[in-house]
């Protein structure tokens, strides 16, 4: 992640409301406050199964392609499907233009999101097959990955891919000694610790743990609660968004 | 001492993957996409939950409604011939796993390769009427075109839907395949992978079909779909005067 630059501006202030300081995040949040969320599945007809999901300004499309036939097929596993993941930023994603071609990041968080879409993806129901998952952020405003994760299980479960849970994910952090929920991009840049979390709620695990930064082992603790109930938020928002779905084409 | 089967879920109702649909020891799933942890039962895909009741169990399963087309032997299935080799022909059945036909389940005779071509009985681009002899997932599904109604298609449309949608499009015990069938007067027969061959008098009443087909692939997950598409048929057919 980008470091800070230049002189570091004042990101939390304590306001006083009913006797009691409290802190407020630049954008106005409180630090267990998501920002808001969109979530949309179905928005691409070519592919399999696709999904649309904003966290703010960040936002990330991603489609998928399968289960189908390996090509090349010497990749193909004869006990389960192959995943591939490819997480990208599109060259406008951000401020200053991104050159298109994968970077070391894009290909470490790509093989991150595979780990943790193939803890719940039940591949073995697949053989000799693959499922292409894309991930493509159109806008990056802090927590790409996790809203790519998020957005990566809902394609899935659009593509009737048999998953044993949803997947949602989101990043807590550290800043200005404060540990606050789904931080953005400025918040990232001077954050002292930053920590993406997916976890897969029905089944209680976490499948993404990634920690930048140093966190002491409380803050560790209130960082993983506030992840824990950020998902639950939006592990239900993700529910709504499939069931729409299908309620949509019924009025 | 067996506890009580809880089901958690509406009947009919769609689920979600994560969702719990039953708990207890006398719940059998009957789905392959049902999982089974600890006690709970867990829905792993997007479908319509089926409850049924069994006297001393119930028994849960999925209608999934999305998800590609995974062959079984003896479904009726229509392939697109995409290759030929020495003896066989490879066959697109939309579906992640390609269908292999070999000469031995179209020809009664032996069949030299020396001196006859396999491209003079099907060529690439012919679309077949074929079934699934086996398939055990390790290798690809085999495909027979020895038997009643299958072989080459000469004539009429191939409309193509989703895989899940296949079971709607019949009906139960084939309502909505025989409704389609006698409002219009078409042939129609549906391939268990989502491709559906129409055979119509002419062309309106098989613009009429495909349309009426897509409108149930579009609305499978509705209740009352059978008499909507039959008002739909009606009205399209005096609408175009056919």
């Amino acid at each position: 992640m980008g470091g800070a630059a230049g002189e570091k501006p004042q990101l939390i202030h304590w306001e006083e409301r009913d006797g009691e300081k409290i802190p407020v995040r630049h954008d106005g949040r409180l630090p267990d406050q998501l920002r808001p969320v969109r979530m949309e599945v179905g928005v691409l007809s070519n592919a399999d199964g696709s999904a649309l999901v904003e966290y703010g300004g960040t936002r990330v499309i991603a489609a998928v392609y399968g289960p189908r036939e390996a090509v090349p097929r010497h990749i193909a596993l004869p006990d389960r499907a192959v995943l591939r993941c490819r997480y990208h930023m599109a060259p406008f994603s951000t401020a200053e233009r991104k050159t298109p071609a994968p970077t070391r990041r894009e290909v470490e968080l790509s093989k991150v999101i595979r780990e943790a879409l193939e803890s719940v993806v039940i591949t073995e129901l697949f053989p000799r097959t693959t499922i292409d998952i894309y991930m493509e952020v159109l806008q990056s405003d802090g927590g790409t990955r996790t809203a790519a994760i998020t957005a990566a299980s809902l394609a899935l479960a659009d593509a009737g891919v048999a998953m044993r849970d949803l997947v949602a994910g989101v990043a807590v952090g550290k800043v200005d000694g404060v540990v606050v929920l789904d931080i953005d991009e400025i918040e990232d840049n001077y954050a002292e610790a930053d920590m993406p979390v997916a976890i897969a709620p029905s089944i209680g695990k976490v499948v993404l743990l990634q920690l930048n930064g140093v966190l002491t082992r409380d803050e560790f603790r209130e960082g993983m609660e506030l992840a824990r109930k950020g998902i639950e938020t939006l592990y239900k928002l993700q529910k709504e968004a499939l069931r729409r779905k299908y309620v949509e084409v019924k009025g | 001492m067996t506890a009580l089967a809880k089901i958690l879920v509406e009947p009919r109702s769609i689920v979600l993957p994560g969702d719990v649909l039953a708990e207890g020891d006398d719940v059998e799933p009957s789905s392959i996409y049902i999982e089974r942890v600890g006690k709970k039962l867990i829905a792993t895909i997007t479908g319509i939950v089926v409850v049924e009741d069994l006297g001393d169990k119930k028994r849960v399963s999925i209608i999934p409604l999305e998800g590609a087309y995974i062959p079984r032997p003896g479904d009726i299935v229509i392939g697109l011939v995409k290759d030929i080799g020495i003896t066989h022909w490879e066959v697109d059945i939309a579906s992640p796993y390609k269908g292999v036909l070999t000469v031995q389940e179209v020809l009664d005779r032996p069949f030299n390769p020396a001196t006859d071509s396999l491209k003079k009985y099907l060529d690439v681009g012919d679309y077949i009427v074929a079934k699934v002899v086996a398939f055990d997932r390790a290798r690809d599904p085999l495909l027979t075109i020895k038997g009643e109604g299958l072989g080459r298609i000469s004539e009429g449309a191939i409309v193509e839907i989703k895989p899940s949608r296949v079971p709607r499009v019949i009906g139960r015990k084939g309502s909505m395949v025989n409704m389609l069938m006698k409002e219009t007067g078409c042939s129609i027969l549906v391939g268990q992978n989502g491709r559906i061959l129409v055979k119509c008098p002419n062309k309106d009443l098989e613009e009429v079909v495909i349309l009426s087909i897509k409108k149930i692939e579009a609305e499978a997950h509705t209740s009352g779909l059978t008499e909507r598409v039959r008002a739909f048929i009606r009205e399209e057919r005096s609408r175009r005067g056919v």
